[in-house]
């Protein structure tokens, strides 16, 4: 794809609006049509694009696997986090109206809920990620060994 | 005029199922089940329930198409012929289960009747909830204009970090399977490939 220069100009254009886009999903979620989840996906999709585009190994550099990894557990911790937060403070697991510490409830369901949402999208983020770069990383491997092989045949 | 076009778009839906099972073709099927895809991301939108629409877009035609065509690199593109048998008791199963799901769906509210139960019990109290009222007084208990939102995360608290906990669950099952990189980045000496080796690249 190196010398697609349409397509890399495109991708270059699109990518910032898709982080973009799955960023006001994520926080408009509690507004408009969206949450963790589809966000997740949509910012999986920017780095997806951007390894289609430039490289895998591009993709790697920018978005390390180990940070997918760190972040793939960092969403579920966070999520039953705000539960033990919420246990700490009195309240049953999850209940959201005890989180405000002037003891408002409804600013509880806020904080609460935009909490566990952001849990929600970092590990459908780094979940996307890691099963995209194990596949693509397998397929990499298998065509550099067909190369080989080719190579060795001739 | 919407019926119209629910009924066109289910149309498109069987007809592209039908195409993805017959297709010999892998990349073409799965060209064919991004569109299905879009399509019934496009027929949730119009049963006016937009967070699934959203999410059926950006999952099914998006992301999935692109982990089965990094799969697809793995495997053939054709799929192998199978010799033509004629499986009656299966066809008599899958019809017979068939006849019973459309039975079971006469039980069923209509679309949009107002006395539906989910209309009649949990649906007021939390629009109740989440919507604010100009007559009373009373604090809400969420105040979330999306009332999706609210289930997901608030009520259905429970239920969400379950899903969260699958994801995890499936990402880090995919890791074991196919992530042990470190083994198979080193170059492996001419001639002395593993079977093992031989057997993925296929």
């Amino acid at each position: 794809m190196k010398r697609h220069i349409i397509l890399r100009v495109a991708a270059k254009a699109l990518i910032p609006l898709i982080i973009l886009l799955a960023f006001y999903v994520q926080f408009h979620g509690d507004y408009g049509p969206g949450g963790g989840f589809q966000a997740g996906v949509i910012l999986a999709a920017a780095v997806v694009l951007y390894a289609l585009i430039f490289g895998l190994d591009a993709a790697r550099a920018a978005v390390p696997e180990r940070s997918v990894r760190f972040f793939l557990s960092f969403g579920v911790l966070l999520y039953a986090g705000v539960g033990i937060a919420t246990l700490l403070k009195g309240g049953v697991y999850l209940d959201y109206n005890v989180l405000d510490s002037h003891g408002d409830a409804v600013h509880g369901q806020h904080l609460g809920i935009l909490l566990v949402e952001a849990g929600v999208g970092i590990t459908v983020t780094a979940a996307m990620l890691t099963i995209f770069y194990a596949f693509a990383d397998r397929a990499h491997v298998a065509m550099r060994e067909r190369e080989e092989a080719e190579e060795g045949g001739q | 005029m919407i019926e119209v076009v629910i009924v066109v778009l289910m149309a498109f839906l069987v007809g592209l199922a039908i195409a993805v099972e017959r297709n010999k073709d892998l990349f073409a099927a799965t060209m064919l089940m991004g569109i299905f895809s879009l399509l019934s991301a496009g027929w949730f939108d119009l049963m006016d329930a937009v967070d699934v629409a959203f999410t059926e877009a950006a999952v099914g035609a998006g992301i999935s198409t692109v982990l089965m065509l990094s799969t697809l690199a793995l495997v053939d593109r054709t799929v192998e012929t199978v010799p033509k048998r004629r499986p009656v008791i299966g066809a008599v199963v899958v019809l017979i289960t068939g006849a019973a799901l459309f039975y079971a769906t006469l039980d069923m509210p209509g679309y949009g009747v107002h006395d539906a139960p989910i209309h009649l019990r949990t649906a007021p109290e939390m629009i109740a909830d989440a919507v604010p009222r100009a007559d009373s007084g009373e604090p809400l208990a969420v105040e979330i204009p999306n009332l999706v939102t609210t289930v997901l995360a608030s009520y259905r608290g429970y239920d969400t970090l379950g899903e969260t906990t699958v994801i995890f669950t499936g990402a880090t099952a995919v890791l074991m399977i196919l992530g042990s990189r470190r083994r198979r980045r080193r170059k492996p000496a001419p001639g002395a490939r593993k079977p093992e080796q031989a057997e993925v690249a296929k």
